[in-house]
């Protein structure tokens, strides 16, 4: 079955054609926002903003580094750069950059990391950003989003622009199906969305994962557990009233990431609930391990991150309440 | 204020009472790179004063200022030394280096110190956020400067020959480095830990325009900044050729400019200038007053 497929949702386009989209979009509605590229326009789909708006089109070749801290003066004279690339090599390439240039005096520029998680498939683990949100984490300026559907990458988009200060969106090679009717998504950065009701158990999801959790609640449903499901798109600042009321009224959490458990969104949603509502958890993820080239559906299988992952672990979550 | 060109003898004493405030508030504070701000005293007195960087101290992001980038942040006491003299702080201000609740951070941050243009303490950076605001300013149609002043140990980072490589692609011909090429690093000499030269060749190889100069002569590093930084708007009426400025071939239109300042660590207090192991800590209270006698003796 694919994805979201048990829940009904409507295939969609790869993610980063739907960033490309809205970054194209968002050009032309605001003239201060500039592109900056490593020299992968046609791989983070911003080529189509090059084309239009040569002039606000910047290739940096590949010096993520150069990138980032170029970006700094830019956001100094007034605009608002996005800096594009391969989530995994503008990270690592480019964190002490994003640390001293941008994090610490909190200057107004936007990272878009494309290809994020494993399902970038088949370039294997050196081009896989497994650990960008644990990276972006770090630096505590950041507002970091990371859209589970085409409706929430364009208010994302939107919204990174309007937010004054550093934002991180990931984005995708994979696609992820209709969430949300296109037309009115609600989005709002720090609040995360009631995508199903449910009073057994919460499964948190973020990205590709909130799709899976969605096939995960209807598989449950079928075993008389009903599920609700948390859109995290927003993992700084986290919603901590979202996640104290998902331990209180359902108690039991299972989360869901297409990252390393380890620093990712699971535990810092832990970290919430020990300090608000302390419930049952279970936490569906990567390993400390890094994953083979392959099909990104065979990865997710292999590495435990599918809706049959998610029944599991919600399973175990409910067993362990009180 | 705003920076009219002074007399020669005007700004060597303003060095020297740079270098007096430098020693006192490092050693006020107990911490600090003394040695590392004496050796670039010049650059900033011939920068700031010397007619060269145009900007409003009561209107700090005046659009159209030039830009000064201090990409070596260890000298941040230089730098702020120099902003109060400018009028960007508060004079008083300056014995709170390293405190806390102060917003001068032992290495500069910006947006917590009026005037300081970028944050800098991690090296390598700096002449990247210059080749920002050079391209922000294209857009911005401003013809405003931006001088980036580098350490020399500084450039062993990548990144500064990822900023030279682009600068000359970008054509950022107002983009003008300075190399405070004091000789050391923290470890030891630079020919001896991880070797700079063929200084000159390696930037001229990236497309830059090399200019070497006696970075403690004030009147041939303004000289120098002066013939790199054409067009200008204001009128510089000392036209000296100074034997202590080597130009490496001729300018060309669009293309970026690097002055290797030579310069020595630690200048003007005999002791500091004969013991490389100074970098980063500051003197204590009996060698300042010693280094103060010979200062003032200058």
């Amino acid at each position: 079955m694919s994805l979201g497929q048990r829940a009904g949702l409507k295939p969609a386009r790869p993610m980063r054609d739907v960033f490309g989209e809205a970054l194209l979009q968002l050009c032309q509605d605001n003239p201060r926002v500039l592109v900056l590229d490593g020299d992968l326009c046609n791989t983070t789909k911003t080529l189509a903003v090059r084309q239009r708006f040569p002039e606000r089109f910047l290739n940096i070749g590949l010096a993520e580094s150069n990138m980032i801290s170029i970006a700094a003066g830019l956001a100094d004279c007034g605009f608002i750069p996005f800096c594009t690339s391969m989530a995994a090599f503008l990270l690592s390439n480019g964190y002490d950059q994003l640390r001293l240039c941008i994090a610490i005096s909190a200057l107004n520029v936007k990272i878009v990391g494309s290809h994020g998680g494993i399902t970038l498939g088949k370039d294997g683990p050196t081009a896989m950003a497994i650990e960008d949100l644990a990276l972006v984490g770090g630096l505590p300026t950041f507002t970091i989003l990371v859209p589970s559907d085409p409706a929430i990458m364009h208010a994302a988009v939107r919204a990174a622009a309007e937010h004054i200060g550093p934002v991180y969106l990931r984005s995708s090679r994979v696609a992820m199906p209709h969430i949300y009717p296109e037309d009115q998504c609600p989005f709002e950065i720090g609040k995360a969305n009631v995508v199903r009701e449910g009073r057994d158990v919460t499964i948190i999801g973020c990205g590709i994962m909130v799709a899976a959790a969605l096939d995960a609640a209807v598989m449950l449903a079928e075993e008389g557990i009903q599920a609700r499901v948390l859109d995290l798109h927003t993992l700084r600042p986290l919603d901590r009233e979202a996640i104290a009321a998902a331990a209180r009224e359902t108690g039991a959490i299972v989360t869901a990431e297409e990252h390393l458990l380890h620093g990712g969104m699971g535990s810092n949603v832990a970290r919430i609930v020990a300090e608000t509502c302390p419930v049952p958890m279970r936490f569906v993820g990567l390993a400390d391990v890094y994953t083979d080239s392959g099909d990104p559906d065979e990865l997710l299988v292999k590495y435990g991150m599918t809706a049959d992952d998610i029944v599991r672990a919600a399973r175990e979550a409910v067993e362990a309440k009180v | 204020m705003q920076n009219t060109p002074m007399d020669i003898q005007v700004l060597k004493d303003l060095a020297r009472q740079f270098r007096l405030d430098v020693l006192d508030i490092t050693t006020h504070a107990g911490s600090g790179h003394p040695s590392s701000s004496f050796s670039c005293v010049e650059i900033l007195t011939a920068l700031y004063f010397g007619g060269i960087l145009r900007y409003r101290s009561q209107e700090p992001d005046w659009p159209e200022r030039d830009r000064f980038i201090m990409s070596k942040g260890h000298a941040a006491p230089l730098l702020y030394v120099v902003l109060a003299q400018a009028g960007f702080i508060q004079r008083e201000q300056l014995w709170t280096l390293r405190q806390v609740n102060s917003p001068l951070q032992g290495h500069p941050v910006e947006g917590l110190v009026p005037g300081v243009e970028t944050t800098s303490g991690s090296l390598g950076k700096g002449l990247s956020v210059g080749l920002g605001h050079v391209l922000g300013g294209r857009l911005n149609k401003l013809d405003y400067r931006v001088y980036v002043l580098l350490g020399d140990g500084e450039c062993e980072e990548g990144q500064i020959w990822e900023a030279a490589m682009a600068a000359a692609h970008f054509r950022a011909g107002n983009l003008i480095a300075i190399v405070d090429y004091n000789k050391y690093q923290e470890t030891g000499p630079i020919s001896r830990e991880i070797a700079l030269e063929p200084f000159v060749a390696k930037w001229q190889a990236f497309g830059w325009y090399v200019e070497e100069v006696d970075g403690h002569d004030i009147g041939a590093l303004i000289e120098a900044l002066t013939s790199v930084s054409v067009p200008l708007t204001h009128p510089v009426t000392r036209v000296v050729h100074h034997a202590s400025r080597i130009r490496h071939g001729v300018r060309a239109e669009g293309q970026p400019s690097v002055i290797i300042a030579h310069t020595v660590k630690g200048k003007g207090v005999s002791f500091v200038e004969a013991d490389y192991t100074f970098h980063g800590r500051a003197l204590t209270p009996e060698q300042a007053a010693k280094a103060r006698e010979e200062l003032q003796c200058h």
